[in-house]
């Protein structure tokens, strides 16, 4: 008796096309997984909260951030001043809460140059191969090859110390990084059966740059873009505490922070705050990145997708 | 033929898995037993629970995981009994197991040699140079060309049926009682899979060895059992000799499995496929889990389970269909 | 052998990238800014004296010739030129400050790893158990602290409230320098109060640096050694019936080491750039400190020299960890690029 193979692979075909299927066409899971992990609502809800403070902190400060007030100066926290003055008796909770917007001006702007600059010159390096990737990696190597923080602080000084200079600075030592991480996933993307039919279907490069590589790079993107914020922030406050960022009157973090430094015995609140300031922000983009990368990994997404999909369905027929 | 004896009883075996979506209700009741020097297969579509079986037996169930009852009885001793460390020392001498894809279950940072070996080393307290030239003879026994020279090589150098031939000399290594396959063919192509399969029928001749078979292949249970268990969805639906299976099949789902085969006596150009799909087991189907794909569903199938109960002897069916005093098939 | 042939074509590689690194910098440095030459001698300086420093330093050369001369002056004599603020050749200079700086980073290196990878490991294998919670607590914290910040507070108590450790300084004792690495000197001279003394000097700057990359490696080492506990080839490992030990240590961590060695090169290098900020407040006499000052002043050579070594250590422990990783994992052997 012959029997050859049995046909059990429609099953086993649909689980493997499902588990290549760009991940970000189910947002809606990803969101539920997210909401759903405690230590990413804390990290989103500090984000959100810096955020909010970026964009009024100005308004809701009690004092005024930039006029001295020398009888005032050197006061310890109190009722009045929860976090004290500083040496022209000015308020730091005020100034903090103005400070917000320079933390997240620099956070943005670095990452609106360095992601779609890196994004664009990954691509191409990906999807050209042969010579054009070679030349685009190897300027890639280079700028990895020297610390960020110098490149950045060197960058700046000769582009002469401002905080817009340090932005610009610190874009153009990030890029790299991206470069990477999309090449990386043009490289896979580039073996796998949907793109090799979009191929022989005569797509273009760029037809296949925009409706499969970019797509399938965005979550590994949002990711590192999530956990770079709060990297970018830290970065941007220390050129800014070397001297290279922002200068004085600008009440930026780590401006504040080293403004505060010779005075750590008298008024250690004046540092004190504001690191701790940064601290809790990057923290909050940490935690933020790491659900969000944990909500898009298919192991976990499998478990939770079948809770999902349930209530979904359920939830749309008592309507 | 002398009276068969039983190396390995399942009984009533039960596996759950507790996830974030809820309980996954993996093995219901699960039972079968393989007699010495016996090639048992078990069948049935991917993620019907053929793989758990096997995680089961050798104590392995991953994490959310947990036997939650029965017996799996290895010359009359329950090893669900056992402690961690005694189960560790019947694990690779006396159970040992075959994998699915040698690719990824051999380790990629040592010698073939060195994993081959491993079993001598830690079951049997062989010195280690001693542990590394008895692995080459069994590896050679496999049917490994220069298998002194492979010994020494990483499994990346090697081919996928090499790499599985590697695999089955580790297995039996400390010439285990059962051994386990579980679908060591499936990422083989066609040619090498049906080498690897004449390799194990030889070498479990040779050890004497029982065989627990699993796979979704009807045509390699037809090559390889002598007896059979049908899976679906967690349950042995059909249980019995290999002959009974082809030619007296009972199960509606059994039926479908043997509908779904191609072969050249069909002449309709598309196979027939069974309608529906393979039931998720967080709250799976009540009753009879067939019942939502069945052709013959009864009201009765959706509120109890059926019990198996043997219609032929020797052969076990698990439907409401059978379980009356006498029905027509 | 395989093995030296790999390491010698990674090691050949390294040229046209130090190369480019060198030609990338001088264009940074000697492009964008204004006038090098005026910073140099000073807001009060006459015309003729910033006239004379911009024809001793060639800044009226066209750039190509500039880079060209640097390249010709580096390669051949390894002479990174004259520093116009202190009138030192930049040779000695790196030479002198150095020892501090690399004995600082090693220190916070070793550390890093020392705490990192093993907390990481414990991390994976008592998943969600209080042991796990407190280090990736540790690990989350750590990549959350602005390095200047950690060190502005460490000093804050232990010098100045707790007055346990020294908080500015590399040493008090004057021993005679070999080497110019104050552990290995006070060890070469027999002096173990001026080792004691060293090495407390040392505890608050390492661990600060050290902070970050600690945080990091744990976050790393865990994920990777979860994602091995459930490879297949180490269900083979337990099927086989190996014991719990060799099971994790030798199957498991071997594969799960694998992801922190790779970032341990980048690590590095920036460990020896986080220099630059700590080196100021913990007043440490190293490169990190000259450079800091050097930008401040626009002292183009120096900066320059600075960067080129960095990024020399950079691309070195680079290598180093090429090597190790192909030591480890032989699959990166055969066939150069890897697919």
């Amino acid at each position: 008796m012959r029997i050859p193979g049995a046909a059990m692979y429609s099953s086993r075909y649909r689980l493997l096309q499902k588990r290549l299927h760009p991940i970000t066409k189910e947002w809606g899971l990803t969101f539920y997984v997210l909401r759903h992990s405690k230590l990413a609502v804390v990290g989103a809800f500090i984000a959100f909260a810096f955020v909010f403070i970026a964009l009024f902190g100005g308004l809701i400060a009690p004092y005024d951030p930039i006029g001295a007030k020398i009888e005032d100066r050197f006061q310890p926290p109190s009722a009045s001043h929860p976090l004290g003055t500083d040496t022209m008796g000015r308020d730091v909770m005020s100034r903090m809460l103005a400070g917000a917007q320079h933390s997240i001006k620099a956070g943005l702007i670095v990452l609106a140059i360095a992601v779609p600059l890196g994004v664009l010159l990954g691509g191409i390096a990906g999807l050209f191969g042969g010579w054009v990737d070679e030349v685009i990696m190897r300027i890639t190597d280079m700028f990895l090859a020297f610390p960020s923080l110098v490149l950045a602080m060197a960058f700046s000084a000769a582009l002469g110390p401002s905080l817009f200079n340090a932005m610009i600075a610190l874009s153009i030592v990030w890029w790299p990084m991206y470069a990477r991480l999309v090449r990386g996933q043009a490289l896979a993307v580039r073996e796998t059966s949907y793109v090799e039919a979009a191929r022989s279907r005569g797509a273009s490069r760029w037809h296949i740059m925009f409706k499969h590589i970019l797509p399938n790079c965005l979550s590994p993107i949002l990711v590192t873009l999530t956990l770079d914020m709060g990297w970018v922030i830290t970065a941007a406050a220390s050129l800014s505490f070397l001297g290279f960022g922002a200068q004085p009157p600008i009440p930026e973090w780590g401006r504040m922070v080293s403004d505060g430094r010779i005075y750590m015995l008298r008024a250690w609140w004046m540092s004190v705050f504001p690191g701790l300031g940064i601290m809790l922000v990057v923290l909050g983009f940490n935690l933020l990145g790491d659900g969000i990368r944990d909500s898009l990994d298919p192991k976990l997404r499998r478990l939770t997708e079948v809770t999902w999909k349930r209530k979904k369905t359920s939830s749309s027929s008592t309507d | 033929m002398e009276a068969k004896e039983d190396l390995l009883v399942v009984d009533r075996l039960k596996t759950q898995f507790f996830t974030y979506g809820g309980v996954v209700e993996a093995l219901d009741e699960v039972s079968f037993e393989i007699e010495k020097g016996e090639i048992f297969g078990l069948v049935g579509e991917s993620g019907c629970g053929k793989s758990v079986t096997a995680t089961s037996i050798l104590g392995l169930v991953s994490k959310p995981g947990r036997v939650i009852s029965g017996r799996i009885l290895l010359d009359g001793e329950d090893l669900l009994r056992k402690s961690e460390r005694e189960m560790n020392s019947i694990r690779g001498s006396r159970i040992a197991m075959i994998f699915q894809d040698p690719t990824s279950s051999l380790n990629p940072l040592f010698r073939i040699g060195y994993q081959v070996a491993e079993p001598y080393i830690h079951h049997q307290r062989r010195a280690k140079r001693k542990a590394l030239s008895d692995a080459t003879g069994i590896l050679a026994k496999t049917g490994l060309p220069d298998a002194d020279e492979k010994a020494r090589n990483y499994p990346h150098e090697l081919s996928g049926g090499m790499r599985q031939r590697a695999m089955i000399a580790m297995s039996l290594t400390c010439e285990p009682d059962l051994l386990i396959a579980d679908e060591p063919t499936t990422n083989l192509d066609v040619t090498i899979g049906r080498q690897i399969l004449d390799l194990v029928k030889d070498l479990q001749r040779e050890f004497g060895a029982s065989v627990l078979w699993i796979t979704h292949d009807m045509a390699v249970v037809a090559q390889m059992c002598d007896r059979v268990g049908v899976m679906y969805a967690g349950s042995i639906v059909e249980k019995t000799d290999v002959r009974t299976l082809f030619r007296n099949a009972k199960h509606p789902y059994t039926e479908r499995l043997l509908r779904a085969i191609p072969s050249a006596a069909t002449s309709s150009d598309r196979l027939e496929e069974i309608p529906g799909s393979v039931p998720r087991l967080i709250h799976p189907p009540t009753g009879c889990r067939f019942h939502p794909r069945c052709d013959y569903a009864a009201p009765v199938c959706s509120e109890t389970k059926p019990l198996e109960r043997e219609v032929d002897p020797g052969h076990w069916v698990a439907c409401h269909r059978f379980s009356g005093p006498k029905d027509g098939t | 052998m395989k093995l030296g042939n790999y390491i010698l074509r990674r090691a050949a590689m390294l040229v046209p990238v130090l190369l480019g690194v060198l030609v990338l910098i001088f264009v940074i440095a000697y492009v964008i800014p204004a006038d090098p030459a005026r910073a140099w001698a000073g807001q009060r300086a006459r015309e003729e004296q910033v006239q004379a420093l911009e024809e001793r330093y060639h800044l009226n050369d066209p750039i190509h010739v500039q880079v060209y001369t640097y390249l010709k002056n580096v390669i051949l004599h390894f002479d990174l030129g004259v520093s116009p603020t202190t009138g030192r050749p930049v040779r000695d200079d790196l030479k002198a400050f150095f020892p501090a700086t690399f004995e600082l980073a090693l220190c916070a290196f070793v550390l890093a790893i020392a705490l990192g990878i093993p907390l990481g490991v414990v991390s994976a294998l008592r998943r969600n158990r209080p042991a796990d919670h407190f280090s990736r607590i540790v690990a989350l914290t750590g990549v959350s602290t602005p390095l200047f910040w950690l060190a502005l507070i460490l000093q804050f108590v232990f010098y100045f409230k707790l007055g346990w450790l020294p908080a500015m300084g590399r040493s008090t004792i004057d021993i005679t320098r070999y080497t110019g690495f104050v552990l290995v000197d006070s060890v070469l001279n027999w002096n173990w109060t001026a080792f004691g003394d060293a090495a407390i000097h040392m505890i608050l700057p390492a661990a600060t640096l050290a902070f970050y990359s600690m945080g990091y490696l744990v976050r790393i080492t865990r994920g990777s050694m979860l994602e091995v506990l459930e490879a297949e080839y180490v269900v083979t490992a337990k099927a086989k019936g190996l014991p719990r030990r060799v099971v994790i240590y030798r199957h498991a961590l071997k594969n799960a080491i694998i992801p922190p060695l790779t970032v341990l090169g980048v690590e590095f290098g920036w460990l020896l750039g986080g220099t630059v900020l700590l080196e100021t407040i913990f007043a440490w006499p190293g490169m990190g400190r000259y450079a800091a000052g050097s930008i401040v002043m626009v002292d183009l050579p120096a900066v320059v020299g600075y960067t080129l070594i960095v990024a020399l250590v950079m691309l070195l422990s680079n290598l180093v960890v090429d090597i190790l990783y192909s030591v480890i994992d032989p699959r990166i052997r055969v066939g150069g690029k890897g697919r």
